[in-house]
């Protein structure tokens, strides 16, 4: 390792607290969203042996109702979201593209405080007492009928917008300024085409949530009535609102993973990603397509034929950009150098749950069949084989691919490839049962379900007993990582032999990220000399 | 549904055949791709491992024939789904004329229902077999959703607004009602059973529950204790707009343009009066936002739409052979 790196350059808890170096940065929001990620998951715990038996037997409805809505907002606003953006692309962007910060390092700063300071708003709503309106704060409910912390909730995934916003703000403006010296846009490595077209969903999207939210508090505290119809709103109208933020923010949630994993893909099979191009305007296809398909959140809410055939129209189309990604990375391997090595293991398996959650989201947007799985566990199923399959498994296969840059060590290669086969099943047997409860009619969000159905039980137990194994492969993890931050054997600057800026610098790399500005001669991916 | 286990529910209505082949179509779809993905990336994983430790892969970039094929199969299947499930919901969302209907008002955390005969029902809905129901469905309180699994039908209940749903039983049993929209508290408690039975059944049904006065009837003594009839006559110096025969025709505005007097137009009319005023009269109608409950208001419009023809009674709307 060398001598004087980022991590040991200054000392003490200001050079943290006040540091500008995007990678100091990114290890804050590593400490922090990692927190968040125990929050939701204890919360998603609860959810599963409350279901584990048909009867409210083991909390009351309100207790109920209040862990799915933590479970939600804590994982959307504050896992989700940030996880790979704010910590891996933090810590990558620059090292990436050859600069030696992002454009405005005061500015990603104080995205971290605004982040901090949202959760504290979610923290403070929690520990007094909670909120159950679901993370989707629908209307009237949540300003007319709940009598839990939707203000407070509310405001915090507010603030915590604006650590989004920023975020993007600064990714665009350090992609387009700040490229090393012959990193044309067409040697941009994947990872930061995709965070580009998910900074374009973040500065464009986060403002509507950002209003809509602050609609919410004005009509619950100063009545203004926006959505309340006794105060002659339209609660439909929220629902617009909301999904035309929230909808890409799915896709803010899942193409950093997809930017991780065409990296994982290249440097596990050495060589470059096929369809470079097609995969880089897949990125932006996506971001352009999510912003137009909102409506399809609604098709029982009796809009008209016309918006609903529209939406199904255009929900299909914006799955077509996914699948070319899917078989572009398959392609790859195609007479590749490949290694399963422990990212590689999560990247493969983010290729095969994804396709059943991409292929599953065309279900939804076929509006017959909607109708009848709309609002149920088929659409939890599909969602998190998008969100869990997708992009927490990217999460964790990105981490464990740059985990040796960030920290310098080596972790437990055994352990590491343990824990992945471990997460593979547990998400399996937790998530697949809820596609078949979903279809058997079973309404999310419910406390209790009826005794009679007897699937339903099986189904549920069996899911509840995947949850505790899925638990068990993400606590592996938490465990010998941490053990490699201490005790783990010095990486040396390039320990996959992978190709790319940020493996020509030390592990961990010093402050300035580059001793001496790196010139780039060649394309992204270039482990043979041209094939022709 | 019920005691067994099972992977699929209940087929109880006209639509759940087309609804679940449309979902089988796409379950084959969906298992074909996963399988060839899953099959693809292990082989090429095992085939390509690496052997050597410095060894790297060829330089392969692409190929646009592929990307042309891989993008073109996709888009066709995808509208094939498309176009599958635009006809099935379009077949869900459009009830035949001829349906019995059924208003249904939607209450934290109950479903309450009053037939046209004036029976009304709570958590329950009975239905004959094979004949169309139309659901005029509402709510009082927050948003709420009607769903009946084996129906595969649902459909949100709006509070300020009707909405309509459809279905036609074809199998006698008693099938789960489910609140699908989350509402608060007891949301996993707002359910119930709809009754599907034979036709003769469903005669005697309604004969041993006969109540006092059908829903219009009722909606005429509304009507009255309402006060609406001292504007709303059939006399030349009427203060508003007679009734009769309003319901499914078009309605010329003060502001000039015109609007179809549906379930939707009569509701608003009634809450928010000023909205859209019927050209020729005053502004003089107050507000009944909040002032009328919604089981009243339900009765109101059954009323309302049964005035077909000028000075026609409240039995117009009853169906035949229920009295």
């Amino acid at each position: 390792m060398p001598a004087v790196h980022y991590l040991n350059a200054t000392h003490g808890p200001a050079s943290w607290f006040f540091t500008r170096d995007h990678k100091r940065i990114a290890l804050l929001y590593l400490y922090s969203v990692s927190a968040f990620f125990l929050v939701g998951g204890i919360f998603a715990m609860m959810i599963r042996l409350e279901l584990a038996t048909p009867r409210g037997d083991l909390m009351s409805a309100e207790t109920y109702n209040k862990a799915f809505t933590a479970h939600g907002v804590v994982m959307v606003f504050f896992f989700l979201i940030p996880s790979i953006p704010a910590i891996l692309g933090n810590f990558l962007v620059p090292l990436m593209i050859g600069a030696k910060d992002l454009a405005f390092p005061r500015i990603n700063l104080l995205s971290w405080y605004l982040y901090m300071a949202g959760a504290l708003f979610g923290v403070a709503a929690l520990v007094s007492g909670g909120v159950d309106t679901g993370w989707t704060f629908y209307t009237p409910y949540s300003t007319a009928a709940s009598n839990t912390h939707v203000v407070l909730t509310a405001m915090g995934a507010f603030i915590a917008g604006f650590s989004s916003i920023f975020t993007g703000l600064n990714f665009i403006v350090t992609i387009h300024t700040m490229r090393a010296p012959g990193m044309t846009w067409d040697r941009l490595p994947l990872f930061i085409w995709s965070h580009y077209a998910t900074s374009l969903i973040m500065m464009l999207g986060t403002p509507v949530i950002a209003v809509t939210l602050l609609m919410i508090v004005l009509e619950r505290t100063l009545r203004l009535g926006f959505f309340n119809p006794t105060l002659g709103g339209d609660p439909v109208l929220f629902q617009h609102l909301f999904w035309f933020y929230s909808h890409p923010a799915v896709y803010i949630m899942v193409l950093p993973g997809m930017g991780v994993i065409s990296e994982l893909i290249a440097a596990f099979s050495r060589k470059p990603v096929f369809g470079y191009k097609m995969v880089a305007m897949a990125s932006l296809g996506i971001a352009l397509i999510s912003f137009l398909v909102w409506g399809h959140h609604m098709f029982t809410t009796s809009q008209s034929v016309l918006a609903a055939v529209t939406f199904s129209f255009l929900s299909f189309l914006v799955a077509i950009p996914s699948a070319i990604k899917v078989f572009n990375w398959t392609a790859t391997l195609y007479r590749g150098s490949v290694l399963l090595a422990s990212p590689m293991l999560y990247a493969l398996g983010f290729i095969g749950l994804f396709t059943i959650g991409g292929i599953t989201g065309l279900f939804l947007a076929a509006i017959g069949l909607d109708i009848h799985v709309h609002d149920t566990y088929f659409v939890i199923a599909h969602f998190h084989y998008v969100m869990v399959g997708g992009t927490l498994l990217a999460y964790l296969g990105g981490m464990h691919y740059w985990w040796p840059k960030i920290t310098g060590r080596l972790y437990s290669e055994p352990w590491a490839k343990t824990s992945a086969v471990i997460v593979f099943v547990g998400f399996n047997l937790t998530f697949f049962p809820q596609f078949v409860l979903g279809y058997m009619g079973m309404p999310r969000r419910y406390h209790a379900y009826p005794v009679e159905e007897v699937s339903w039980q099986v189904l549920n137990l069996l899911s509840s007993a995947g949850a505790s194994i899925l638990a068990l492969g993400l606590v592996l993890p938490a465990i010998y990582l941490t053990y490699s931050a201490f005790w783990g054997r010095p990486a040396g600057p390039n320990p996959w032999g992978a190709y790319g800026l940020e493996w020509d610098t030390t592990s961990p790399p010093p402050t300035a990220n580059f001793e001496v500005t790196p010139i780039v001669t060649k394309p992204a991916y270039y482990y043979a000399p041209e094939e022709h | 549904m019920g005691g067994t286990f099972r992977l699929f529910p209940e087929q109880a209505s006209t639509m759940a055949g087309r609804v679940d082949n449309l979902y089988f179509f796409m379950l084959a779809v969906t298992v074909f791709f996963s399988v060839l993905v899953a099959t693809l990336v292990v082989v090429l994983a095992l085939k390509y491992r690496r052997r050597k430790a410095d060894e790297v892969g060829a330089n392969i970039h692409g190929s646009t024939a592929l990307e042309v094929i891989w993008t073109a199969i996709p888009l066709l299947i995808s509208m094939v789904m498309f176009v599958w499930g635009t006809s099935v919901y379009f077949a869900l969302a459009k009830p035949p004329a001829e349906a019995l209907e059924v208003y249904i008002v939607g209450k934290r955390w109950m479903w309450k229902a009053q037939h046209l005969t004036g029976h009304r029902e709570i958590n329950q809905l009975h239905v004959p077999v094979g004949t169309p129901v139309k659901l005029l469905i509402s709510s009082e309180d927050v948003i709420h959703s009607y769903y009946i699994p084996a129906f595969r039908q649902k459909i949100d209940a709006v509070p300020g607004k009707t909405t309509t749903m459809w279905f036609e039983a074809n199998k006698p049993g008693s099938y789960q009602l489910f609140c699908a929209e989350y509402c608060g508290t007891q949301h996993s408690g707002m359910i119930g059973k709809v009754v599907a039975m034979e036709p003769r059944e469903y005669q005697q049904w309604l004969t041993a529950g006969a109540p006092a006065g059908t829903l219009t009837s009722v909606g005429e003594q509304e009507f009255a204790t309402l006060g609406c009839v001292t504007c709303h006559n059939d006399r030349d110096n009427a203060r508003g707009p007679s009734l009769a025969g309003v319901f499914g025709k078009p309605q010329q505005l003060a502001n000039g343009t015109t609007v179809m007097a549906d379930d939707a137009y009569l509701r608003e009319s009634i809450l928010n009066p000023q909205a859209k005023m019927v050209q020729g009269y005053q502004p003089l109608m107050p507000t009944y936002q909040g002032q009328i409950s919604e089981d009243a208001l339900v009765t109101l419009l059954a009323y309302i739409k049964s005035l077909d023809t000028p000075g026609a009674t409240h039995d117009a709307a009853t169906p035949a052979g229920t009295h």
